[in-house]
């Protein structure tokens, strides 16, 4: 039987990317994706915003996620499509990766796995949500297949809770084609999407933002016919006598994206509560040993360029796996930030230029981000508005910061605007 | 003075516009094109267009299109109108254009997949 060197699962922007620069490097390759198409959620991402970044143009989601994908077929590249992994099995240093599709089950070995499947969203038996059980109650990515990709149109008078960006986006959407959207609905103080989403897809429209509100309850014996809005103290708890109701035919969900993890937590892959991904250092390598996540599987990203860019760092450091004792250093962080990616340095690899991906814990005017080793501040950045709904991407030096096995480095952001 | 938040990238930054005497100063810009975005919003606000237009293919009844360059904001309803207009009957790729200089606004629509075209 076949040994790949790196077998990939997920066909989406993460594993396109990893599975590429695998064999660029000149590793064995297969990717498995267990729907018809590669390209992942890209498909029925059809706004455009994607690639400002790689490739510097404003590229819709399909158009992106081709780009990857002509690349890909061009290296002859091994793939199976409509294939569920089922299971994993580890002897000795090989992976056994079980899979079903239509010709049954096969058995596929690996020497190394990239786990780049993505993430999903919550749903309304995640939030909640009193009432009937009426149809019309949609995720935003579920909104979005039906218009985007089945050419149907689920709402007519609807209203969005949750301010994620994918809501946002739908929000546009389906005002576009001829839906009245009442109003997006966040329970928190503040916006879940990104600034310019708020603009370009709301404040365009005119599409009022309601902040500290919820649904608290659905109304419909068949269809939705209305929602109870009901506005939200600060520990997140509907407030008495605050309620109202809308009519609607629709509720659309966007209340938040959980990576996915079930093949690594069957791994026994640690996860981080914070991200809700695995520990990984900056190679993306998990703390299993030859197993590696990249993308939204790792934490949830709001640019598909950076997806890519965790999937080429994973698929370069897969291909040339090599077993051995790891000598990690752990990133800490304090309170000042929702989480850093990755959270551990691989003290013997190259450290000349380690991506750091990090979330601010509060929305900062002014704060000033601070990389200490041992003590000593090795690297600092001025920034303006920090929300946590914008992840923040760094490159540090860290060949120079005179690190050792038994290191402690520290990551910390300060309000404010003076650097001491 | 306008507050504003710059959609030309994701860093979203918030430009504080003010016109005097026919120019247009711009603050808290975080690179050139944030001036460019602040000009443009006060004179004439621009926008893009995604959309889907219906094909005649059962496997894929619809398939995804944009506008090739901006138009105003304020035609974007307009155009809308065109886009839902096309029945697309070839099985056209990524780039082919749809509908050229649309509505004469110097954009064409064009489609940004080459799904219905690589799935024979």
């Amino acid at each position: 039987m076949t040994v790949y060197d790196v077998l990939v699962i997920g066909g989406g922007p993460g594993g396109l990317a990893a599975a590429i620069a695998a064999k660029k490097e000149g590793a064995r390759v297969l990717l498995i994706e267990r729907e018809a198409r590669l390209g992942g959620v890209l498909k029925q991402c059809i706004h455009d915003g994607f690639g400002l970044l790689k490739f510097g143009e404003r590229l819709s989601g399909p158009e992106y996620a081709e780009r990857y994908e002509e690349e890909f077929h061009e290296l002859s590249i091994e793939y199976k499509l409509q294939t569920f992994v089922t299971s994993v099995r580890k002897t000795e240093d090989i992976f056994h990766v079980y899979a079903v599709n239509d010709k049954g089950i096969r058995e596929y070995q690996t020497k190394t796995m990239i786990l780049a499947t993505g993430c999903r969203e919550r749903t309304a038996k995640q939030v909640f949500i009193h009432g009937t059980r009426p149809a019309g109650v949609f995720t935003a990515g579920t909104a979005q297949y039906f218009v985007n990709i089945m050419g149907q149109m689920p709402a007519r008078r609807c209203v969005i809770l949750g301010s994620g960006d994918i809501g946002l986006i739908m929000a546009r959407r389906l005002t576009l084609e001829g839906a009245k959207v009442l109003g997006v609905y966040e329970a928190k103080p503040a916006p879940s999407g990104l600034a310019r989403n708020l603009v370009q897809c709301l404040e365009d429209y005119d599409i009022p933002l309601y902040l500290s509100h919820t649904v608290t309850r659905v109304f419909g014996a068949g269809r939705l016919t209305g929602v109870e809005i009901a506005g939200v103290e600060g520990n997140m708890k509907p407030v008495p006598g605050t309620e109202r109701q809308v009519e609607c035919d629709t509720l659309i969900l966007s209340v938040g994206l959980i990576p996915e993890n079930e093949m690594a937590e069957s791994l026994g892959v640690p996860l981080d509560p914070a991200t809700k991904g695995p520990f990984c250092d900056n190679q993306f390598m998990t703390e299993a040993e030859g197993v590696f996540s990249c993308g939204n599987s790792v934490h949830v990203h709001d640019l598909a360029d950076y997806v890519s860019e965790s999937g080429e760092t994973a698929g370069k450091a897969a291909a040339s796996y090599k077993k051995k004792k790891r000598n990690r250093i752990p990133i800490q962080t304090d309170a000042s930030l929702q989480y850093l990616v990755p959270q551990r340095l691989d003290a013997d690899s190259d450290l000349s230029s380690v991506i750091l991906y990090f979330r601010s814990r509060e929305i900062l005017e002014e704060g000033i981000l601070t990389v200490t080793v041992d003590g000593r501040t090795v690297f600092a950045k001025k920034y303006r508005n920090l929300k946590p709904p914008e992840m923040k991407r760094l490159k540090i030096d860290f060949e120079r910061a005179g690190l050792t096995g038994e290191s402690r480095i520290r990551v910390c952001i300060a309000k404010g605007g003076d650097t001491r | 003075m306008k507050e504003m938040t710059c959609i030309v990238c994701p860093n979203g930054c918030v430009l504080k516009a003010e016109e005097k005497e026919g120019e247009i100063r711009v603050a808290g810009n975080g690179c050139r094109r944030g001036i460019d975005f602040a000009v443009s919003e006060l004179r004439c606000p621009m926008r893009t267009v995604c959309s889907t237009v219906r094909t005649v293919f059962p496997e894929m009844p619809v398939v995804p299109v944009r506008v090739s360059c901006e138009i105003p904001k304020d035609r974007i309803f307009d155009v809308m109108k065109e886009i839902d207009r096309v029945v697309l009957k070839n099985r056209a790729g990524r780039g082919d254009v749809l509908l050229r200089n649309v509505l004469g606004l110097g954009a064409d629509v064009i489609v940004t997949s080459s799904m219905l075209k690589n799935a024979v």
